[in-house]
């Protein structure tokens, strides 16, 4: 199993977000990683996060909302939901997505599947309410746990010594 | 205007504290740290060179507002400071940390829907 590198490209002046990634899979299986509720909630969180499934239903029409919570959120939750627009198996998947804490601040997600070098590749923009919005999105980061800070600079300070 | 001063406070934080790690004895004394307390003495035994020198060098931590030391009784025991390690590395791309770890457990998701493939 390797690990590719993701491109983030978040132009200035725009509300995009574009994040692209390639895969050692089919478009295919890609595309049920993403789509099937037990698979998403495998890989969602990110770090020490878990990830509670509520609802995923990746059909033209259907809702999805799931919350991130343990690790350093403790018992809280931080809730995320969106409608899925378009879902074309293997291809293409179009649906919204807001964060609950800032309600009414709702982007719009572009999930394109292409085959590149036997990999399938993701491309993905968010396209964001206002600049602020996707300013926000990104140093939501920022709030990752403090154990994973430390682990991340011992990392990197122990490469360097 | 009150915005770009603390933007600038928070540059001039962030370079001090690279600056503080741009030599590999002060890196081996966070990394060190990042584990636990330790005094000035538990610090100097792992390097070879004198203790007047690791204290400077942790001055220079501290300046950079990546340690802190308390008093408990005799010892002075060295700290790293989470707040300012948060900063640094949040600096460095929260986002892409966030994003790259969902990526590679997608990976790991992926791996085992190919071997319940393969095993069909």
């Amino acid at each position: 199993m390797s690990t590719h590198p993701t491109t983030i490209n978040a132009p200035e002046g725009t509300p995009f977000l574009d994040v692209v990634r390639e895969f050692d899979a089919t478009p295919a299986q890609l595309f049920r990683a993403v789509t099937e509720p037990k698979l998403v909630a495998q890989w969602l969180g990110p770090r020490d996060l878990e990830v509670e499934m509520e609802e995923y239903d990746a059909r033209p029409g259907g809702r999805y909302r799931f919350a991130h919570t343990g690790g350093h959120l403790g018992g809280e939750h931080a809730w995320f939901n969106g409608v899925f627009h378009t879902v074309e198996q293997d291809k293409l998947i179009i649906r919204t997505f807001e964060y609950e804490g800032v309600p009414g601040e709702v982007a719009l997600e572009i999930m394109r599947f292409s085959v590149v070098d036997g990999r399938t590749r993701l491309s993905q923009r968010a396209v964001f309410p206002s600049l602020e919005t996707r300013e926000g999105a990104l140093s939501s980061g920022m709030s990752f746990g403090i154990e994973q800070s430390m682990d991340r600079l011992s990392e990197l300070v122990e490469r360097g010594v | 205007m009150v915005d770009d001063e603390a933007a600038a406070a928070r540059e001039a934080a962030l370079d001090r504290a690279f600056t503080a790690l741009g030599d590999p004895v002060r890196r081996a004394i966070v990394a060190r740290l990042s584990r636990g307390e330790a005094t000035v003495n538990e610090l100097a035994d792992l390097f070879p060179i004198t203790k007047q020198a690791v204290s400077r060098h942790i001055g220079v931590l501290e300046d950079a507002g990546l340690i802190t030391r308390s008093r408990d009784g005799q010892r002075r025991p060295c700290h790293l400071d989470p707040a300012a390690l948060e900063r640094l590395t949040s600096w460095i791309d929260g986002y892409r940390l966030a994003a790259e770890d969902r990526f590679r457990k997608l990976d790991a998701v992926l791996e085992t829907l190919k071997q319940e493939e393969e095993e069909r």
